[in-house]
């Protein structure tokens, strides 16, 4: 066997996918010590971006003083109220949309007109109906999650897979059968997709209501901070945001993972 | 009920299962019916149609509870079923955890549980490997003697239908018409060994022989390549 060997060439490199862990945390790091480091140097007016460790001293301030509880009580009051709302008559909406023919012929053209509407540009109409305490503000999330829930609720139901359906039926299952114990549950994962964009909404609609027309929560926290130039307590502001939104993923992660055991 | 691609098997299923309305004529079942709740059918499909989100138990009780059984009874019934198609330990597991020979014997038991009438098999095996197709055609040999039970089984594999069947229907395509009714003439409980019988082969040429042309032809026809392109007039499709 003196015939030359030619090795067959590795490409695999290109399909794998690897971790980087740690550039991860190192990358965060730098970020935030590059901030410090050209804040304390002068390089950055102090009064328009405050160094990281100022901020951390005004958020330990703000947590003490109770004033940082206050604003975030205030909004997640508004984000759970205007959430559970929007998404209970989402969902309900969807599966009406998704499995009944007439609510289907219904419901989509109003759907399909509404749902471009930038959501805050109906709050001004709605503090019209409902004033400006509390309802318009609810009622401002309620709506922005509502979309993304009934769209969602509504492709899940579509995509369900017609053989489980089909089988369903050969049992003798009811309509009410079908939608509770085959289309729901087939359509839970694009639920919890939508629970999670709802979560972003809600959020974004939150700050939107209270930058427009509020005397408590992190909306006018951040646009009283800004009006008095105290920068630190806008940054407070808006690393609280940054947390609120974590932790409600997390929270919908956890949740899924109870609720969806089949995946 | 055998039949190349595209000859209205599982279109006529379908109309037996109720899953599809005939555009001429009816389907009935004769006799006296001893319990009136019974169901006349109930179907085990290709694709296994297991509820992913439902445990073993949970997916073979599924026909129980839509026949309003009390959760106690349907656990029980459930559990006896289980054990018929040997899947004893299994009961919590997800459909995703087992082997697809495992998730149509799920199949098999969901549809055994609730005592219908008649099965109906829509290709069952179809989309399983060949050895563990050849060891279920064994097990329904004896899930048919041990439930004594009429088996209404939809195939195109023709070895299959002379090993499982007494009589095998034969259908050409376009139209969909019965072609021969053929007797197997080999004496049940039958077992592996059958398949080495002169007979066996015999009957197997002779189906072919009938069928060969016809399933040439589709060969030939794109649109009928398979036998998911059958047109039905679906519930499903109808609602989504």
């Amino acid at each position: 066997m003196d015939e030359p060997l030619h090795p067959v060439p590795d490409r695999s490199r290109l399909l794998r996918l690897r971790q980087h862990p740690w550039l991860s945390v190192a990358g965060m790091a730098a970020l935030v010590l590059t901030w410090e480091a050209a804040s304390r140097a002068g390089l950055m007016p102090r009064l328009f971006l405050p160094a990281p460790s100022a901020c951390a001293v005004r958020a330990w301030e703000l947590i003490a003083n109770g004033q940082l509880a206050e604003h975030l009580v205030a909004s997640l009051r508004r984000i759970l109220a205007g959430y559970a709302l929007g998404s209970v008559t989402g969902i309900a909406v969807g599966i009406g949309t998704g499995f009944f023919s007439r609510f289907r012929a219904l419901g989509l053209p109003v759907i399909a007109a509404t749902y471009p509407i930038p959501k805050i540009a109906i709050l001004p109409l709605l503090i019209l109906w409902l004033g400006i305490g509390e309802p318009p503000k609810i009622a401002v999330i309620a709506i922005g999650v509502f979309f993304p829930l009934a769209i969602n609720t509504h492709a899940g139901i579509v995509a369900c897979d017609p053989t489980l359906l089909r089988a369903g039926v050969s049992f003798g299952a009811s309509r009410w059968d079908l939608v509770r114990k085959v289309l729901l549950p087939a359509a839970l994962p694009m639920i919890f997709a939508g629970l999670r964009l709802g979560a972003g909404i809600s959020l974004l609609l939150v700050v939107s209501a209270e930058l427009i027309a509020a005397d408590s929560g992190l909306g006018f926290l951040i646009l009283n901070a800004a009006d008095l130039l105290q920068t630190e307590d806008l940054m407070v502001g808006l690393a609280t945001l940054s947390l609120l939104g974590i932790a409600f993923n997390a929270g919908l992660s956890w949740l899924e993972r109870r609720i969806v055991r089949w995946r | 009920m055998l039949g190349p691609s595209g000859c209205g098997k599982t279109t006529l299923l379908n109309l037996i299962a109720g899953l599809a309305t005939p555009t001429r004529g009816r389907i009935a079942f004769e006799g006296a019916l001893a319990d009136p709740r019974q169901p006349f059918t109930a179907v085990v499909f290709q694709e296994f149609a297991l509820f992913p989100w439902r445990t073993v138990t949970g997916n073979v009780a599924f026909g129980l509870e839509m026949l309003r059984l009390p959760a106690r009874a349907a656990q029980e019934r459930a559990r006896e079923c289980i054990r018929l198609v040997g899947l004893e330990g299994f009961e919590t597991k997800y459909p995703h955890q087992l082997s697809g020979g495992m998730k149509q014997r799920v199949s098999m038991a969901r549809a055994l549980a609730v005592d219908p009438i008649m099965l109906l098999m829509d290709e069952p095996l179809s989309a399983l490997d060949a050895q563990t197709r050849t060891l279920l055609q064994g097990e329904l040999v004896k899930l048919w003697a041990a439930t004594n039970k009429s088996f209404f089984h939809v195939t195109h594999n023709i070895e299959e239908a002379v090993f499982l069947a007494h009589r095998i229907v034969v259908l050409s395509r376009r139209p969909g018409r019965i072609r021969e009714i053929v007797t197997v003439d080999i004496p049940h409980p039958r077992d592996e060994h059958v398949r080495a019988l002169p007979r066996f082969g015999e009957t197997v040429d002779h189906c072919w022989s009938l069928i060969r042309d016809e399933a040439r032809a589709a060969l030939l026809e794109p649109e009928s390549a398979g036998p998911s392109v059958i047109a039905e007039p679906g519930l499903p499709a109808g609602r989504l």
